[in-house]
């Protein structure tokens, strides 16, 4: 992005977010508002993708509910999400994991990274 | 006044209080001077010509030159009229602080040019059929107008051309953060041409 667009959209930007990568498994709770009510729902997959930079990061979340695999992408630097926790650490060798989509079960399964 | 000129930076998104992602058009707008003021009584009409950006000297020609000079400002790399009854006189600055969060915007430029491009870029036509036969009119448009009766082709027919590199103006866009500081002004939505492109923004009642 633009340098200049970069600084204009820097005060946007969430500091408050931990570090993850694709491949790490991550709770996403977003904020969900239901007419005047607003409560928290949590996302929880694996990070398959990450793309963009700066204001216009972007992060994709696949799990698997009820049998069908679901995937939501998400703007990091959104104020709807209220909190992302790491659940666990991935081991993968590309930076997108489109590969996922044709596996099922144990074949879709992401090796733990240790630190 | 309620005009200015700007350059566009470029887009980006940005969310609002509800937390809703917009796009956005972040305009690097004035600050502009005031290089020459029309009266009615000597030109005829009112208005206020108003000049933007840095020039070299040693790159202006001599006319444009003395016109500066006349007014007393730098050379500027755009001027441009706008009808106004405002007061003012040579050598007033305009910047951004005259719109609001909220303001409704007039957007002028010239959009990005295309070339000369055939139907489906330039209106939208779906073009041909991939199968059924179809070996070489993929992109074409197609028929142009019946036959003998009325043996030509209607005026208006949207037909291949030139696309882009007009003069397009864009109404109602909202305001929704000014920056005085560094004179940006981010209006939602898009707005014509490419980057760094000149654009003239004028606010609406």
């Amino acid at each position: 992005m633009d340098n200049v667009l970069q600084d204009a959209t820097q005060e946007l930007l969430r500091t408050d977010l931990p570090e993850f990568r694709p491949g790490d498994r991550v709770a996403v709770d977003v904020k969900v508002v239901e007419g005047s009510r607003s409560r928290v729902q949590t996302f929880e997959g694996d990070v398959i993708a990450m793309s963009g930079s700066g204001v216009n990061k972007t992060f994709t979340v696949r799990k698997i509910s009820s049998g069908v695999g679901v995937e939501r992408i998400f703007p990091v630097h959104s104020p709807n999400i209220d909190e992302i926790r790491v659940v666990r650490l991935g081991r993968v060798r590309r930076a997108k994991l489109y590969y996922l989509r044709n596996l099922r079960g144990r074949a879709a399964r992401i090796k733990e990274r240790r630190q | 006044m309620n005009s200015i000129i700007g350059k566009k930076l470029g887009m980006t998104r940005i969310f609002d209080e509800s937390g809703k992602d917009r796009p956005v058009t972040v305009i690097a707008a004035g600050p502009c001077t005031v290089s020459q003021v029309k009266t009615e009584e000597r030109d005829g009409y009112q208005a206020v010509q108003l000049a933007f950006g840095e020039r070299k000297a040693s790159s202006t020609n001599k006319p444009l030159l003395g016109h500066f000079q006349k007014a007393g400002i730098k050379p500027a790399r755009v001027i441009k009229e706008f009808r106004t009854t405002a007061d003012h006189k040579p050598g007033d600055v305009i910047s951004v602080d005259i719109f609001a969060v909220g303001d409704s915007v007039k957007v002028k430029g010239v959009s990005k040019g295309r070339g000369f491009t055939g139907v489906m870029k330039r209106h939208g036509f779906h073009g041909g059929r991939a199968s059924h036969g179809k070996s070489n009119q993929l992109r074409a448009g197609g028929s142009v107008g019946a036959s003998s009766d009325p043996s030509r082709v209607f005026p208006g027919k949207r037909m291949p051309g030139q696309s882009g590199n007009v003069r397009r103006s864009v109404t109602n866009l909202k305001v929704v953060k000014v920056d005085p500081e560094k004179n940006q002004l981010f209006v939602l939505g898009a707005v014509p041409g490419p980057r760094n492109g000149t654009v003239y923004l004028t606010k609406q009642s």
